[in-house]
């Protein structure tokens, strides 16, 4: 992975003293609060309903066990013995104070890691595919693109202050796993012999909030060598003319939508004609040593298949279950990508303690070059795990309480903190997770009914992704009470859709009899080897609305 | 009001008021054009960069209002302002804060203006001090610091 030189470490540095002096001339009264609150955010610090919150950036979701012991150190000396990964690839603090948070940076740039843009009207985390290197269908290793952006878009003198908040993601697989449709700007990296071999396709517009878009291409072959500049022109030409007159119609997609994306095209390319690439772009020998970290790991020459992992399998059933669900067909024929799930039957999406981040780093170290990766669907990933060696690393896991079998399954729920800490919250994320989680707690049924991925949302913002959910929840507050509307058909893949609401919203309590029902529906009408998604491909949400019917007493009236 | 640039408080040779008044608002300022020199002109931040590319070398100082402390448009046009040619003075004027100066630094601009009141709550230190905090960059830019994707090419 990426290792920082001199001039990396010196700007991390640099952007902790930056920090120090600006809470400083806030607690002189030199900055006013409302100054602050866009400097702080700048630099990953939220105030939430209790504490606040730090966010630290997991650059394309790669860590390394040094860098995940230090978080479990921090965890423990700062928080209170956990942390939560999010679905952008960052991990949050929720009970740091603000006394110690240049501390905590000092920590963190100490194993090469930051939160600089992690919040605030700027380039956020840029992230990635997180089977990045690992992954069988991959075009080209999208993390030195990542890594690239990554440099280029820290403290960019000209994209500090945008309308709002700008999300990048990377994919170079055929499978997209960055959900690259649901960000302002996609990356996608293609191959077309006929135009010079490798290039982007570069898409636009994307966002989830309370007005839900698709990206659309702007480019469907962009140059390797002109990426940086094309990224430049699309931030100006938002930059100049996104909307700042109201904070829910700021984003790109917004602006995109208003004027239309052949007229936004016309004005992107009239700024790249005109800017100067030579002083954007980095020369190919940066490429190249950019790319070098990202080399292949030494693959040990093993047999396709494992012996040692079959036999173990025979013998043990939970094993067999975990094998089943969580490894991910590896690049490698010998090895594999394991998922680590961090949605325990009950438990709190994306939450790890210490402990557990610690058994990771050892995992991670021993068995899997080093390597780990933070996925958006809040779950980890040990992306270079021989075959052999998955039950040595199956057991580990099972004593940290990290062999859950769910991945991709029901149980798998992506949350956002919702009104457990969040301010903007209208309703509760995570009570909501753990009652569906709970409901399917039997491994058999959640085999039984396969793929499907949930998603909530605690407020219209729309953290936990629910409009690409196969199946969405999005909690809101009427009357005082909150209230849950569901929608279906959302898809997150390279097929990405925005789900339609099948009906009203209904209470906290009806949701797991809600969606016992609407998978029952989906029981009832799949075709042999139908998957949730392709079921409501092939017949619509109509099919899907009588499960809002009954119990009548839970279901009320949408506004 | 009060002129500072990277070295602190200077005087502002320009005038908006009066006989003798040099630095206009952009709709004022065609019946000056060729006639004042130097001439100065006062854009919005609504301003299209390209829109100004005709007068460039008729105009000594462009100052760019930014309307609020979140709102970052200038920024954009002071860069394409150098990026058509200007080679004049840029002048940010408005709601800017210390942390901006690099920013506006690295974006080409030379000066900020800032009212009375900010001048005394934000002392000229602090604006100093921000803009010297972060010794480097990755983008090129045009405050001095080399870029760090420069710096490598040579290393």
């Amino acid at each position: 992975m990426y290792r920082y030189d001199e001039f990396d470490e010196a700007i991390v540095r640099d952007r902790i003293a930056q920090f120090r002096a600006q809470v400083a001339r806030r607690l002189d009264g030199s900055l006013s609060e409302e100054e602050f609150v866009l400097i702080r955010q700048m630099n990953g610090l939220y105030l939430q309903l209790h504490a606040y919150m730090l966010r630290v950036a997991i650059p394309y979701g790669t860590l390394n066990s040094r860098q995940a012991r230090q978080l479990a150190l921090i965890a423990e000396r700062y928080d209170r013995g956990y942390g939560h990964f999010t679905t952008r690839q960052n991990i949050q603090f929720n009970w740091p104070r603000l006394i110690d948070v240049p501390e905590i940076l000092e920590l963190l740039a100490d194993v090469q890691m930051h939160c600089i843009q992690t919040s605030g009207n700027c380039i956020r985390n840029v992230t990635a595919d997180h089977l990045a290197g690992a992954a069988a269908d991959e075009i080209e290793d999208p993390r030195p693109t990542a890594e690239l952006i990554r440099q280029w878009s820290t403290l960019h003198p000209e994209f500090s202050y945008l309308p709002r908040k700008f999300k990048i993601a990377v994919s170079g697989a055929v499978q997209d796993r960055a959900v690259l449709a649901i960000h302002d700007i996609g990356v996608q990296i293609v191959y077309d012999e006929d135009r010079g071999g490798i290039g982007y396709r570069i898409s636009v517009g994307g966002g989830m909030g309370r007005t839900p878009m698709l990206a659309k291409v702007i480019r469907d072959f962009l140059p390797k060598e002109e990426l940086l500049s094309y990224l430049e022109a699309i931030l100006r030409a938002y930059n100049l003319a996104g909307r700042r007159d109201n904070k829910h119609k700021a984003r790109i997609k917004i602006l995109i939508h208003e004027i239309g994306i052949d007229a936004f095209r016309e004005r992107v390319e009239r700024i790249f004609a005109r800017l100067d690439r030579s002083a954007i772009e980095v020369d190919a020998a940066e490429r190249a040593r950019i790319a070098a970290y990202f080399a292949p790991p030494p693959f040990a020459d093993l047999p396709a298949a494992s012996a040692v992992l079959e036999e173990a399998r025979r013998r043990d059933s939970a094993l067999d279950a975990f094998a089943r669900t969580n490894i991910i067909r590896h690049r490698h024929p010998a090895y594999a990508a394991l998922t680590v799930s961090t949605k325990p039957i009950g438990g709190v999406p994306g939450d790890v303690t210490a402990a557990q981040l610690r058994v990771l780093a050892d995992l991670a170290e021993t068995y899997s070059f080093d390597e780990l990766r933070i996925a958006h669907t809040q779950n980890v990933v040990l992306p270079h795990v021989r075959l052999d060696d998955v039950p040595a690393v199956w057991a580990r896991l099972v004593e940290a309480g990290l062999a859950t079998a769910n991945a991709g399954l029901v149980t798998d729920i992506i949350a956002c903190p919702g009104m457990d800490y969040c301010k903007l919250a209208t309703a509760r994320s995570i009570p909501i997770a753990q009652a569906i989680s709970e409901r399917f707690a039997d491994p058999a049924r959640a085999a039984e009914i396969g793929p499907v991925g949930i998603k909530i949302s605690g407020c219209i913002n729309a953290c936990g992704h629910h409009h690409v959910g196969n199946i969405g929840i999005l909690g809101l507050e009427r009357q005082g009470i909150e209230n849950y509307q569901i929608t279906i058909g959302g898809d997150a893949t390279e097929l990405a859709a925005l789900g339609e609401r099948i009906g009203p919203g209904v209470d906290a309590e009806a949701v797991p009899e809600v969606i016992e029902r609407i998978l029952a529906t989906y029981l009832a009408e799949r075709a042999p080897g139908e998957t949730f998604a392709d079921t409501v491909r092939r017949i619509g949400i109509e099919p899907f609305r009588p499960a809002l019917a009954a119990p009548k007493e839970a279901v009320r009236e949408a506004a | 009001m009060k002129l500072l640039d990277r070295t602190g408080w200077i005087d502002d040779p320009f005038v908006r008021e009066g006989e003798g008044a040099n630095l206009l608002p952009l709709e004022a300022a065609h019946g000056a054009l060729g006639r004042v020199r130097p001439l100065g002109i006062e854009a919005p931040a609504t301003t299209d960069p390209e829109s100004l590319a005709g007068l460039l070398d008729q105009v000594d100082l462009i100052a760019i209002n930014f309307p609020g402390h979140r709102d970052g448009r200038g920024f954009s046009i002071g860069r394409a302002l150098r990026e058509l040619g200007f080679s004049g003075r840029l002048r940010a004027t408005g709601e800017l804060i210390p942390d901006h100066l690099a920013l506006a630094l690295a974006c080409g601009f030379d000066e900020v203006e800032i009212d009375d009141a900010r001048a005394a709550r934000q002392p000229i230190e602090q604006w100093l001090a921000a803009a010297s905090v972060v010794g480097l960059a990755y983008q090129q830019v045009r405050d001095g610091r080399r870029s760090i994707f420069a710096a490598r090419r040579v290393a």
